[in-house]
């Protein structure tokens, strides 16, 4: 049986353009933020996981080589994860996994990106196999364009309507990124500012899109019979679930979405969540592009297929809903991606134990934090409670 | 720390690669120059997959039959590619697309053309989920991938 796991710190960067410091400074900052955080030095730490893009973003090979002083690791076992857009959720469930096997006591779990020193879609189209599929997918828009597309059609929901409700979901983050300090974007906007705003993939607009953002993210995970022993009041790991799909884009279905769906089955599982929309206080789902965020609601959950715009227009998901999203702007208004879902859970954190100044949900006890990586091909959910 | 301007080390990473195709896609690409396209049957869950494979990815068996499927298909789902990036084949602006090939039990991925791509709007009324579309073969294929242009919606 693996022990019970607690998230005691967590530190990020003001995330956006940071040409103001290297790779291993903007790395430093995090790190120390969340050492500072949970009371700790690197003496206390006993392994570090950590984990960005794919390293051409970097244009460093084996980055956590590069990093590795940034990343507190001298005299430490040190492993690094790269899963695209999950990144960030497979750090915190390799720490998971350290923690729980009973090895390690305090692991710190690091993500990392600077996304504006390359061609990110440059990089990102090199992660598809060169003989049938990268000619064809264009960066990450082109892949969530076809998926949108594919939503609307299915459920036979207008253009207007799906529009509409992705719309309001970006104005929603919009709003919350402007009560957090470590977004990317932020600025107020209107559902008209995103009707209207270019289209870079049809029917994807500039609105509906995430900026590529610098930025990292630092969570220490502890055992938790220690987790007493740390200042902040601990948030406790009580589900997670990592799933994928195959390898060729079209050999699965992208709107009902297995890998998604069981990420959410087998975490719920874990958790003992039966009724996801009532048990669930916050869910922080990884919103690169807003349509996807519809089709999220509805694998994990929180409607019935079809139904996800229902769901917006009844004001469900978003700010003072019964089950808001992202009250952090999420990844929409900030993705330095490999920190990116390793923001999610720390953030999901900071709601369940009341530390989320002024995006605190209220009252929030069960968080779901989720992060999604490669072709639309990997999911990644954990659940994060107050209760341990 | 004083405020001076940081600077910038710049380089381009040149690295030349030479992927081995194996004997199926080796097969495939053989088949696809003389326009064919072909697929390899599951015989546990009996899917036909396209492009042939050496096994199945679900059932994780060898798939030892080869089948020839239709190069007319019914569009699953496409998008507008209209910007650019580092290293992209085709210049913007064109369609990529998924598609249901007749014969075939997965979607295959490539792009949809033969319609006027600068126009959004002829874009949305031309090109439709659930269409049909052909393939248009270049005239002298090299064994590749793009040796289809394009798919093409069929004319009613």
């Amino acid at each position: 049986m693996s022990r019970a796991v607690a998230i005691v710190g967590f530190g990020q960067t003001k995330q956006g353009r940071r040409d103001d410091v290297s790779y291993p400074e903007l790395v430093y900052g995090a790190v120390k933020a969340a050492f500072e955080d949970a009371q700790i030095a690197p003496e206390d730490i006993d392994a570090v996981v950590s984990g960005s893009m794919p390293a051409p973003m970097e244009g460093v090979n084996a980055p956590h080589l590069y990093l590795s002083d940034a990343l507190a690791a001298f005299g430490k076992p040190s492993m690094r994860v790269a899963t695209c857009g999950s990144t960030g959720m497979s750090i915190a469930q390799m720490a998971y996994y350290h923690v729980a096997s009973g090895l390690f006591d305090v692991v710190l779990a690091v993500g990392h990106e600077k996304m504006m020193e390359n061609d990110p879609q440059g990089t990102m189209s090199t992660v598809a196999e060169p003989f049938f599929q990268r000619p064809f997918l264009a960066g990450a828009a082109g892949i969530f364009s076809m998926q949108s597309n594919m939503y609307a059609h299915r459920y036979n929901i207008s253009e207007e309507r799906v529009r509409q409700a992705a719309a309001v979901i970006s104005v929603n983050h919009h709003e919350n990124a402007l009560d957090n300090p470590f977004a990317h974007i932020r600025m107020k906007i209107t559902v008209e500012d995103v009707l209207n705003s270019k289209v870079v993939s049809y029917p994807v607009r500039l609105m509906d899109i995430c900026p590529a953002s610098d930025g990292a993210a630092a969570v220490i995970f502890v055992a938790g019979e220690k987790a007493k022993r740390f200042p902040q009041k601990p948030a406790w790991v009580k589900g997670l679930y990592y799933a994928g799909d195959e390898a060729f884009f079209g050999d699965s279905d992208k709107v009902v979405w297995e890998s998604a769906i069981i990420a959410a089955r087998e975490s719920y599982r874990m958790a003992g969540i039966q009724n996801p929309r009532k048990e669930i206080d916050v869910a922080e789902v990884y919103n690169p592009f807003t349509f996807q965020e519809l089709i999220f609601y509805e694998c994990f959950g929180f409607c019935g297929p079809g139904e996800a715009c229902r769901l917006v227009e009844e004001g469900v998901v978003l700010r003072g809903g019964e089950l808001p999203c992202d009250p952090s702007g999420g990844v929409l208004c900030s993705n330095p991606i490999g920190a990116t879902g390793l923001i999610r859970v720390g953030e999901a954190a900071l709601q369940v134990t009341g530390r989320a100044d002024k995006r605190q949900v209220p009252g929030a006890k069960t968080a779901l934090a989720h992060a999604m990586g490669g072709m639309d091909q990997l999911n990644g959910i954990m659940i994060i409670s107050s209760i341990s | 720390m004083d405020q001076t301007e940081v600077k910038f080390l710049e380089q381009v990473i040149y690295l030349p690669y030479r992927w081995a195709m194996g004997p199926v896609f080796t097969r495939f690409f053989e088949e696809f120059k003389k326009k064919k396209i072909m697929g390899t049957r599951c015989p546990k869950c009996n899917r036909v997959l396209v492009p042939a494979r050496m096994f199945c990815p679900r059932c994780f068996v060898d798939t030892k039959e080869w089948v020839q499927v239709s190069d007319k298909g019914v569009i699953r789902t496409w998008a507008l590619i209209t910007f650019k990036y580092s290293g992209q084949p085709i210049q913007p602006p064109y369609i990529t697309g998924l598609i249901d090939l007749d014969g075939a039990h997965v979607g295959f991925l490539h792009c949809i053309g033969g319609t006027d791509l600068t126009d959004l709007e002829n874009v949305k009324k031309t090109i439709k989920i659930g269409g049909r579309v052909q393939a248009r073969w270049r005239e002298k294929p090299q064994g590749n991938i793009l040796d289809i242009e394009y798919f093409e919606p069929i004319q009613k």
